[in-house]
């Protein structure tokens, strides 16, 4: 394990270091500006958020069903991740709505479904902290619903949406925005892939903790 | 199966028992269901009168809040006895005890939707007899929807800590979907020409939940009930 | 889909519970008509063992063979023939006493309910006060209640935590009794008990937990509680040595 978090977070701090520049050479979109750029993070951000409720919620059912410790570990720090990105998501979708509609929020069916699936893996990590002995298998069924309920938000999010007015939030990506957009995804992807192993390295060596000491008692 | 039908039959039985002896889950969620309604009559007002477009929400969100406190009683009082142990010990599919389970909160929720409607329907000139049919099916799927994802995390909660916060926490984000197809729906048939084809789509979106989410919970009942 | 077994075999099992121990590799064996008693000071570990033998826990190592199966091969069938008497009673007290009966009765898919619950209570000394509530029972009688719905599906293995609590001296005598027929029925019986005069006598096998670990018990003709007291003391003899070399390197 500590073998491959050196080089990774080298990688992964120099593409960092990096995006900035890229993204500030991409080319301006016609309508929106210099806020545009703002999607860089935004969406990458987005995507991942999405892959990793799906990473707890598979995680989630093979340790409910397969009674895998392991599979737990893997779905906390997934689950954690969730939160995460969805914070990044949260904060830089209204920034970017504030310049370009003018309003902090337009109920958006990506960013409100986005929103939603913060709040049911916010709600997973709560109960994992105040549920008491035995949540974790309390929070593995909340992950396991919360991805299957993934295309229901969406469609229900998005039908509901009728009576509001319809925002754009698709852009046509230019040829030179296109790179841009993806060196900042492998960016985010690496850092995605970074914590995650940092963080289920911790829950492992905790396990261990707990295992030296149910080994001390014998 | 027949075994499964037999006991989810037989628990049932004994919760809806159990519950006419004293009937205070029943009273209490129906009385709390309809000081909701009223709480938003006063709180969603225009122009010093409750505004009428509202009475679709006001149901759902009554019915949501009626279930929860519903759901958390009575397993309060499986709790209380540890029969839910008790259950568990019985030699069945335990499934089975899940769907017994479902079905007396759905017995209870009927009796809430029962008096909610004609409750709303007078107080904010809701036509709701217009469709009787669609505002039948929506609120039938809609209601196993809230309840099946419902009396699952209620069940399973019976043995942690926190457990009354915790059920709205966990409940109510996994079921939004179910409030809005609840309210959308009903909104359409309430319009002064009832709007069927949108009507329909939201049954099917619910049904379509309904299916989904009661067969996970079948599938986790037992994994999530044994230590 | 029957299935029925006259061995008990609890081989290496421990259970924690997050970093506390509450078993330590207990190995047991029981026979069918054996009654085995379960000793030991609060917190030893006797309701989680209970627990794990009715299928309600599971071990986090070991096995618990009911005959040649274990609990997930065996399937629910297992169930059927297991019985608990736990600390708490298992009784709807919003029921009738012929209500719970029946519950359970057709709960357990029981040919004849009726039937069978009529001579439950009639066994139980309840047939006056079968249609009461049971939320008005005494104690006592709720526990007779309770122990023909352990029985009413005639398990081979029955389980009972800490069953003469509060029972009066009749009572007592009248479940020391039930529990020898049960014996001569060829059921295995595993009690967990304070009350060593009333298990004096009665038990085949002793089994003595101390912090989650069984301990020996000898086999010499003194009195169940002499033995039972030499038990506990020789363990915590041997703790206290072990405590005092190991102490210096232990993290406080």
């Amino acid at each position: 394990m500590s073998r491959v978090f050196a080089p990774l977070a080298f990688v992964a701090v120099a593409l960092f270091a990096i995006a900035p520049i890229i993204v500030s050479h991409a080319p301006y979109e016609q309508t929106m500006g210099l806020v545009q750029k703002v999607f860089y993070y935004h969406v990458p951000s987005a995507m991942l958020m999405f892959i990793s409720a799906f990473v707890c919620g598979i995680a989630s059912a093979v340790f409910l069903f397969k009674r895998s410790a392991g599979a737990d570990r893997v779905a906390v720090a997934a689950g954690e991740l969730v939160v995460l990105f969805g914070m990044i998501v949260l904060v830089t979708g209204p920034l970017w709505a504030r310049k370009a509609w003018g309003v902090w929020w337009e109920w958006d069916a990506r960013l409100t479904s986005s929103l939603l699936l913060w709040m049911i893996f916010l709600a997973y990590l709560l109960v994992r902290r105040y549920g008491g002995p035995g949540s974790e298998k309390l929070a593995g069924a909340m992950a396991l619903f919360g991805m299957a309920n993934v295309p229901f938000v969406y469609v229900s999010v998005n039908y509901w949406r009728t009576i509001h007015p319809k925002t754009s939030v698709v852009m046509t990506l230019g040829p030179g925005m296109r790179s841009a957009f993806w060196f900042c995804a492998v960016s985010f992807g690496v850092l995605y892939v970074l914590l995650l192993t940092l963080r289920r390295r911790l829950e492992d060596q905790q396990a261990q903790v707990e295992r030296l000491y149910l080994a001390l008692e014998d | 199966m027949r075994q499964f039908l037999r006991v989810a039959w037989v628990v049932m039985r004994k919760d809806l028992t159990v519950e006419m002896r004293s009937r205070e889950i029943v009273y209490t969620t129906v009385f709390f269901a309809a000081s909701c309604v009223l709480v938003f009559a006063f709180a969603l007002v225009r122009e010093g009168r409750p505004l009428e477009d509202a009475a679709a929400g006001i149901l759902w969100i009554s019915i949501a809040f009626a279930g929860t406190l519903g759901l958390g009683r009575t397993f309060e009082r499986e709790r209380h006895t540890e029969t839910l142990r008790a259950l568990m010990l019985a030699p069945s599919d335990r499934p089975a005890i899940y769907v017994g389970k479902l079905l007396g909160i759905l017995a209870l929720l009927a009796v809430v939707e029962a008096v909610l409607i004609p409750m709303i329907g007078v107080l904010f000139h809701a036509p709701f007899m217009g469709s009787p049919f669609w505002l039948f099916a929506l609120l039938f799927t809609g209601t196993v929807g809230f309840a099946s994802v419902g009396t699952l995390f209620a069940a399973m909660l019976v043995r942690a800590r926190s457990r009354d916060v915790l059920l709205p926490v966990l409940l109510y984000p996994i079921t939004i979907p179910v409030i809005i197809a609840g309210v959308r729906g009903t909104a359409a048939i309430l319009q002064a020409t009832p709007d069927e084809p949108m009507a329909r789509f939201w049954v099917a979106l619910l049904l379509f939940f309904d299916v989904v989410f009661v067969t996970l919970s079948l599938w986790t009942f037992e994994p999530l009930m044994t230590e | 889909m029957s299935f029925d077994f006259d061995r008990l075999v609890v081989d290496d099992v421990s259970r924690n519970f997050g970093r506390r121990r509450a078993l330590t590799r207990v190995s047991l064996t029981c026979h069918g008509g054996e009654i085995v008693g379960l000793l030991g000071p609060n917190g030893a570990g006797k309701s989680t063992l209970l627990a794990i033998l009715s299928t309600l826990l599971a071990p986090s190592s070991g096995v618990v063979r009911y005959g040649a199966a274990d609990a997930r091969t065996a399937g629910h069938a297992l169930r059927a023939r297991l019985g608990l008497l736990g600390h708490d009673l298992y009784l709807y007290p919003e029921l009738t006493a012929r209500e719970n009966l029946e519950f359970f009765a057709r709960l357990y898919g029981l040919a004849g309910p009726r039937e069978r619950v009529t001579q439950a209570l009639t066994r139980a000394g309840l047939a006056e006060r079968a249609d009461d509530m049971v939320s008005g029972f005494s104690r006592g009688m709720r526990q007779r209640l309770a122990l023909e719905r352990a029985l009413l599906h005639a398990p081979r293995l029955l389980l009972l935590d800490e069953p003469f609590t509060g029972l009066d001296d009749a009572s007592g005598q009248a479940l020391v009794a039930r529990l020898r027929g049960l014996r001569h029925e060829g059921a295995i019986v595993v009690v967990a008990t304070h009350d060593l005069d009333l298990a004096e006598g009665l038990l085949d096998k002793v089994a003595v937990l101390r912090d989650g670990r069984l301990l020996q018990v000898s086999d010499s003709a003194a009195s169940l509680r002499d033995r039972y007291r030499e038990t506990i003391q020789a363990a915590a003899r041997t703790a206290d040595h072990g405590r005092g070399g190991a102490s210096a390197g232990r993290p406080s």
